[in-house]
């Protein structure tokens, strides 16, 4: 007896406290309901989630769930088999997953929400370094006989083992930083630690003097201060010059993919929208990424307009 | 002259010097001895103490009702606790559910109805292990039979708080085993003796008087359960997100999975504001849960004679 | 017959239905709780075979050999290679740096708490140190990353971000009550004839402690370290968190590279592969179950032995 009265005392509170609570600001509409499924590239993640939670805003009662997965390991493991809605991808779509996904009588639409460039950052503490080539670069990542010590970049550097860190291979940043710089894809040493959280090698190269490691543009604009972007062939990485172009080879356009069927529910229809329209605003440079030219903006619209017709509207 | 010589003398006062500075030796021994343990003792308190000081000072700032209604944010000022707040609530009853009458019917059996045999040994054995096993090879066992046998949906509140409840089932088999054992074996008796059958037996007599024990082993297995954040990790508990779960259905996330999250955040707002508020605010509620047991045991014990 | 004795018999009757009824009500019961009781033992029937399932199925694309000799564990990156033993590495330097703080530590407190301290030091303290043991692991990661790194920093500045000597710090005291309560009840089943023993033959308190109590209580205190060491093995936020990712085989006699730079334990690789590669049928996700599977032979062996010596070698007193 005792205990179903427990029981039931705990459901009471719980259910007091989900409807108690809640957003706390006013212009809600709260009719919309549904959930929309988001996993994918960590890189693309900071956008997702700053888009999805400006939406929860006007939308309070959409369930956006977001996982941090890395590009591949979102295709293959969510989005291909139907499980998640969008994935966040900072390259494009490999041919292997468009075949996968479509086996499933999935269609991925491309559209394309930011621009970025890969930055490579060390400690602020190692004065040694400014600038590395593409050549240099390659040397320290590539698979064989890669450096060790910054001395063998460099004869003038110190002696010190190259503490390294990066996103694994689930990553699109990776897939994308080793074709770049190694000229294949997926041809990097393997002796780093590896991670899908971009904030862990943000921490581990404040932290390390000899340390270098490398993600999206927008982590580093988040922490300028506790680490120090090297300029590639003399280009500093920044919004301005990932736009132009100058800063290449690694800067990068940024993606979503979003299930075709999934667009023909209401919450997904409209955060896609919602999300596009957001492509050439603020939000996207205070994130740290390049915000979309008008151009390609509306050429996103033009597309998701024509699917909404499709889909019979 | 007989008896004793200098020598002599000099002997015996070397000896017993000896025997006395052996026995100052060894309370001195005795005393460094006793420090160590003192020191050893109070090396883990202090430390938690200090950390919790540290913990509580970097909070105090982030506390208020915006944190515990908001939901989280890329805006340190602006995040909030709010769907993780639920999302753990909404376990406790849950996980309750699907702990609480499988536990203490496997504790009923084990007391009451099985004799002292091989297979009672074996179960308990069992049981023993069950406790020891990791908490993350309970999340494969999550994702390897609910999501991918059954067919369920990753980071759903089911496949949560079940997953949750299989990890506490050995918990609240052994304390309401023992709730049911320090019932007086006279009071069994008694009600035989009056020609009760066994199941109102039990009914009548021992459960109402195991269920403070029971309650107070449940409550604290629940607190376990609170903590966990392994076995939500491996099930596909979600990373980020704004809204709290609706029914067993929703996704969900929960304050330890949200300490994770923000504790790799490497802003000063959130290593040092955001991220310890949550972790007060989850240790409160385990305080809570603590005292209640706390004080379900005192009271009802009191009781008794 | 008189009317009394067919009622007499009708009652009987009926007293006879319903007892049966009552007989197979208990009985169903009954059955009921065993079949709560055998759902335990299900549990580790199902746990050993989801684990065995795929790790059968990762073991027809990976050698065994491969998994259990080579030295690099790279699920992802290619040239991809499934050597567990980087792992294993990380593990067991790792539980031996926390060991070798807590098993002292937890020993010491138990002799403390159960030889010198008083009823109401010891009323204050048990409880301290069940709150040491209540607080979740994921905010023991979060103190090591966010308080212990730093502070350690200013004593050894190469330290670096991730590293096993704050992971092991805190996780030792996360353990040491859970040593020090099982240590403790050994302790203090020791008969106090035997203390008195000592004590009448002259030998110095601390000294019947070391040379009476604890001897006589070692199989309680042995299996508390086994099982402190089995739940140091299992552990994994902390060290995710706080110990690093960086798989290689750790040399354990280059002291300042085995404490001050970062590992991967068992347990951290799970969860590297589980917040990615979660429910795919790559060998990755398969890998999960391997290593998952080893980690649960490991400690469930270790839980055994650890209660095996406590019943067999216990002393008995008469």
């Amino acid at each position: 007896m005792k205990r179903k009265l427990l029981a039931f005392i705990l459901m009471v509170t719980a259910t007091l406290i989900v409807s108690a609570g809640g957003n706390s600001e006013k212009e809600s509409e709260t009719d919309l309901l549904g959930s929309i499924k988001i996993a994918g590239s960590s890189t693309v993640y900071p956008v997702s989630t700053a888009i999805a939670e400006e939406f929860n805003r006007i939308y309070p009662q959409v369930e956006i769930p977001i996982q941090s997965t890395g590009t591949g390991g979102g295709f293959k493991n969510f989005f291909t088999s139907g499980k998640t809605d969008i994935n966040n991808a900072s390259r494009p779509i490999k041919q292997s997953e468009l075949e996968a996904a479509r086996a499933n009588g999935i269609e991925p639409v491309e559209f394309q929400v930011a621009i970025d460039g890969i930055t490579v950052v060390v400690n602020p503490d190692a004065d040694w370094v400014d600038n590395l080539t593409v050549e240099q670069l390659a040397h320290i990542w590539r698979p064989i006989n890669p450096a060790i010590k910054w001395s063998d970049v460099n004869s003038k550097w110190p002696s010190e083992k190259i503490q390294l860190y990066g996103p694994t291979s689930a990553s699109g940043t990776f897939d994308y930083f080793t074709e770049a710089i190694a000229g294949e894809e997926g041809s990097s040493r393997s002796d780093y630690q590896g991670t899908e959280q971009d904030n862990t090698i943000v921490q581990a190269v404040a932290g390390s003097r000899y340390a270098l490691g490398y993600f999206g543009l927008a982590y580093y604009i988040e922490n300028q201060d506790k680490v120090k972007a090297l300029k590639i062939n003399g280009v500093k990485p920044s919004i301005e010059s990932a736009k132009s172009g100058e800063y290449s080879p690694l800067s990068r356009p940024l993606f979503i993919y979003v299930n075709r069927d999934s667009l023909k529910r209401e919450e997904v229809r409209r955060f896609v929208q919602f999300y596009l329209e957001k492509t050439t605003s603020d939000l996207i440079r205070q994130i740290g990424y390049v915000p979309l030219p008008e151009e390609k903006a509306d050429q996103n619209m033009e597309k998701l307009n024509q699917i909404l017709k499709e889909l019979g509207e | 002259m007989n008896g004793i010589s200098r020598g002599d003398i000099n002997c015996i006062q070397k000896n017993i010097y000896n025997r006395y500075s052996n026995i100052r030796i060894e309370k001195i021994k005795g005393k460094i001895f006793i420090f160590l343990c003192i020191v050893a003792t109070l090396l883990g308190v202090i430390s938690l103490v200090t950390l919790l000081v540290y913990v509580f000072w970097d909070a105090t700032a982030w506390l208020n009702l915006e944190f515990l209604t908001n939901p989280p944010s890329r805006f340190p000022e602006r995040a909030g606790i709010y769907p993780m707040l639920v999302g753990s609530i909404f376990l406790i009853p849950m996980v309750a559910l699907y702990s609480i009458p499988l536990g203490v019917g496997a504790a009923i059996y084990l007391e009451e109805y099985a004799r002292d045999s091989l297979i009672k040994r074996i179960i308990e054995i069992n049981i023993a292990n069950l406790a020891g096993v990791p908490s993350i090879v309970y999340g494969l066992l999550g994702l390897g039979f609910f999501v991918a046998a059954l067919g369920m949906i990753h980071g759903t509140l089911i496949v949560g708080s079940l997953t949750l409840a299989l990890r506490v089932l050995p918990i609240v088999i052994v304390s309401s085993q023992e709730a049911i054992a320090s019932v007086p074996i006279s009071h069994r008796f008694a009600s035989f003796a009056l020609g009760v059958r066994k199941w109102h037996m039990i009914r009548t007599v021992v459960l109402p008087e195991a269920i403070p024990g029971i309650m107070t082993g449940t409550i604290l297995a629940l607190a376990s359960a609170m903590g966990e954040t392994a076995p939500l990790i491996m099930i596909g508990a979600a990373t980020t997100i704004f809204t709290a779960p609706r029914g067993i259905l929703s996704s969900f996330s929960a304050l330890p999975l949200q300490i994770f999250a923000w504790s790799d955040f490497p802003h000063r707002e959130f290593q040092h504001g955001v991220a310890p508020a949550t972790i007060v605010v989850l240790l409160l509620i385990l305080l809570a849960m603590n005292g209640l047991a706390i004080f379900i045991r005192l009271k009802f014990s009191r009781k008794e004679h | 017959m008189n009317n009394d004795n067919i009622g007499a018999m009708r009652r009987d009757r009926i007293d006879i239905t319903v007892h049966r009824a009552e007989i197979l009500k208990d009985t169903s019961i009954g059955g009921i709780f065993f079949f709560c009781a055998l759902l335990s033992v299900l549990i580790t029937f199902g746990i050993v075979i989801i684990l065995l399932k795929d790790t059968a199925g990762f073991f027809k694309e990976v050698s065994i050999i491969e998994f259990f000799t080579h030295t690099r564990w790279s699920p992802t990156i290619k040239p991809v290679e499934f050597g567990v033993l980087p792992l294993i590495s990380g593990t067991f330097i790792f539980t031996f740096v926390t060991s070798a703080i807590a098993l002292p530590v937890g020993l010491l407190t138990a002799v403390f708490l159960s030889e010198y301290a008083n009823e109401r030091t010891h009323s204050v303290l048990k409880p301290a140190l069940e709150i040491l043991a209540g607080i979740p692991t994921v905010v023991y990661g979060y103190f090591a990353l966010v308080y212990v790194t730093p502070f350690l920093r200013r004593i050894v500045p190469q330290i670096s971000t991730f590293n096993v000597l704050s992971a092991g710090i805190v996780v030792a005291i996360m353990i040491i009550p859970t040593i020090a309560s099982i240590s403790e009840d050994a302790m203090r089943a020791v008969p106090k004839s035997l203390r008195e023993a000592g004590l009448a033959l002259g030998v110095s308190e601390f000294r019947v402690t070391i040379t009476v109590v604890i001897p006589a209580a070692l199989s309680g205190i042995v299996s508390s370290f086994i099982l402190g060491i089995s739940r140091v093995i299992g552990e994994t936020m902390a060290v995710t968190i706080a110990a690093g990712n960086l798989s290689r085989i750790v040399n354990p006699f280059n002291i300042s590279d085995a404490l001050l730079n970062p590992i991967q334990t068992m347990t951290a690789a799970m969860v590297e592969i589980g917040l990615s590669d979660v429910s795919g049928h790559s060998v990755a996700y398969k890998s999960l179950f391997a290593v998952g599977f080893t980690l649960f032979i490991m400690t469930f062996s270790l839980n055994l032995i650890s209660q095996y010596i406590k019943y067999k070698f216990r002393e008995k007193y008469l």
